[in-house]
């Protein structure tokens, strides 16, 4: 009967055409995948672009006068370059270490090797507050370790080496199990070194996954807060970060300010993921 | 010159703590000729990939020998020993072209940049892919891959070229195209080659020697026609062909002539069961009329079925043909 509709003329079917739309056109998308997306869309709307741009609006509510005012806040200038700093330091030792952990854990046999692949992702599944209270216990004033480094620079970066430590170790590792021994061998007999087939053969593969736990890890290092507050001591121009000078804002009752610096962080996530986007397309694809 | 293998053994550990280690090769010796195409055929897990690894360096042995043209090549890595390695399932390198995969023995080499583009050029042409010459292999279908994976390891020049099951993960037709076209690239280029199977009739078919392998001894070495004429050992018959047995002594079903007239000598009285009809031939299974009431399969033509009205519950006397093929040690005794 639809497939009748679907030949009449449309000013002839009338409404009859309307009801049957699913088989109209073949192309549209089916009546369950539509609501789908739909819901998928408003979804993603209501949780993260309306928010988003609401902070935004927020932002430039003071007009670019206030924005840039805020912005060039000695002591917010300072936290955000701390943030970001140390966010990009800890992502570059995240890359390092993060893919020789997957590798250690795909490719070595090691007793306690299953209990360390399930530890990896404690610092991750911690509450952040209760990581802070580790961290502050373990290189706090009164550490067993001896190792004092609160108050001071050395916490942010600690703390956020902490808590991002599992994102490239999960995002390579499966990538690794993956991998073709076969092709490591190819490319062993024909005539490559360990390392030459390491950074010809395995790294290209490896690439992707280790960009996105870049960003992944990236993400979570600039909008930190509670794992660091305890230990860092939120030192105005020294250990305060981005978060820490968003709640002093708002607790000043600054709601604008706030936003402003929240808006810069989401700019330099952006950025940061695009970069590390691009940087990843150009080596998997050059081998 | 040549290949040769002397006293391998490699013991791999069990599974579960306790066990006897599983003997993949029980002291292998082997002289493989230069310049041939050598098949190692048998069961799996009968030792024959271990063995090509073993050459190619991708693992290392208990203990034994391997010497390559003359070279000692025991404890080389594989990196050295410029040998050409085929895997069943390509290998490719994903992120590459075409090219690129054929270039990169040439480039770990450091060669000049010309040389290598004009022996990758020659190379595709001479598997026939030049114009996915900047494809990637995911693009490719299974049989180009593997023609592709063959150029690469052809690039090195190497002393030696290894396949492991190479058309293993083809669909039958391009496994057969395959095959034929192996055979005449090698009588192009000449290089010493040893490929591994499980498929008789892709050993005897493309092979100048066959080294049957079995439960990590070497059963039998021969040219295709002594291994299927003169089989050293039930094993290597069976293995080669379909085989059925009368009092004990092997025979080929099609090896076996059917009489429905008694007094030819030696023969023996029988029985049809029941026939199956399997492209040009007929496949029966006849029950020997003695005291064992055997039942084996004899193989015969349509037409020769036709002709002789053959059918079930007919009366038939078989009797081995002349001059047929019986196991070496079993004809002996018989």
């Amino acid at each position: 009967m639809s497939q009748t509709t679907s030949t009449l003329p449309r000013e002839v079917a009338g409404r009859a055409v309307r009801e049957h739309r699913p088989a109209r056109s073949v192309n549209a998308l089916g009546r369950g995948s539509g609501l789908a997306l739909g819901t998928s869309l408003i979804w993603f709307s209501l949780l993260v672009l309306i928010p988003l741009a609401a902070v935004v609006v927020q932002a430039t509510n003071g007009g670019w006068s206030g924005f840039w005012h805020t912005l060039t806040n000695p002591q917010t200038l300072a936290a955000l370059k701390l943030t970001v700093g140390e966010s990009l330091l800890v992502t570059a030792l995240n890359v390092v270490m993060g893919t020789t952990i997957a590798w250690v854990l795909v490719r070595e046999r090691f007793p306690g090797a299953a209990i360390l692949d399930v530890v990896i992702d404690l610092p991750f599944a911690l509450p952040t507050i209760v990581a802070g209270l580790v961290l502050l216990l373990l290189y706090g004033p009164r550490s067993p370790l001896g190792i004092d480094v609160a108050n001071a620079r050395p916490a942010v970066f600690l703390a956020l080496a902490f808590v991002t430590l599992p994102f490239v170790v999960r995002t390579t590792q499966p990538v690794l199990e993956e991998l073709d021994r076969d092709v490591e061998e190819a490319a062993s007999s024909l005539g490559a070194s360990a390392l030459t087939t390491f950074r010809r053969v395995i790294l290209p593969s490896l690439v992707p996954a280790v960009a996105a736990g870049a960003a992944l890890s990236f993400a979570r290092a600039i909008s930190e807060y509670g794992s660091l507050v305890l230990l860092s001591g939120n030192r105005p121009f020294n250990t305060e970060v981005a978060s820490v000078r968003i709640i002093g804002y708002i607790e000043g009752d600054n709601l604008a300010a706030a936003s402003v610096i929240a808006s810069v962080l989401l700019v330099v996530a952006l950025v940061v993921i695009v970069v590390l986007d691009l940087i990843q397309r150009r080596v998997s694809r050059r081998g | 010159m040549s290949i040769d293998i002397s006293h391998i053994t490699k013991r791999f550990p069990s599974a579960g703590s306790g066990k006897e280690p599983f003997v993949a090769l029980d002291d292998v010796s082997l002289t493989i000729p230069s310049g041939r195409l050598t098949a190692l055929l048998g069961p799996s897990g009968g030792g024959k990939s271990t063995l090509l690894r073993i050459i190619a360096g991708l693992e290392n042995a208990d203990s034994g020998a391997v010497t390559i043209e003359g070279t000692d090549a025991t404890h080389l890595p594989a990196q050295k020993r410029n040998v050409g390695f085929v895997f069943q399932h390509y290998a490719a390198f994903k992120h590459m072209s075409v090219a690129k995969n054929v270039a990169f023995g040439l480039e770990i080499r450091k060669r000049p940049k010309a040389e290598v583009k004009q022996k990758v050029d020659d190379l595709l042409n001479l598997v026939h892919l030049t114009q996915f010459a900047d494809r990637l292999p995911s693009q490719l279908s299974g049989g180009q891959r593997q023609r592709m994976a063959l150029a690469r390891a052809l690039a090195i020049e190497p002393n030696v070229l290894l396949l492991d099951e190479p058309f293993g993960a083809l669909d039958a037709k391009v496994r057969k195209e395959l095959r034929e076209w192996l055979r005449r690239l090698h009588d192009e280029v000449h290089v010493t080659t040893i490929f591994v199977t499980h498929d008789q009739e892709e050993a005897l078919e493309v092979a100048d020697e066959i080294v049957v392998i079995n439960e990590g001894r070497v059963e039998q070495v021969g040219t295709p026609d002594q291994l299927y004429d003169a089989p050293a050992n039930d094993f290597v018959m069976r293995f080669l062909g379909p085989t059925t047995e009368i009092n004990g002594v092997l025979h080929r079903p099609h090896d076996i002539e059917v009489f429905t007239h008694p007094g030819i000598a030696g023969s023996i009285p029988a029985r049809v069961v029941r026939e199956l009809r399997v492209g040009f031939e007929v496949r029966l299974t006849v029950e020997l009329l003695d005291a064992a009431h055997e039942e084996i399969t004899v193989t015969v033509t349509r037409a020769h079925h036709r002709s002789l009205g053959l059918r079930p519950d007919l009366d038939v006397w078989l009797a081995p043909t002349h001059g047929a093929v019986v196991p070496v040690m079993e004809s002996v005794t018989a």
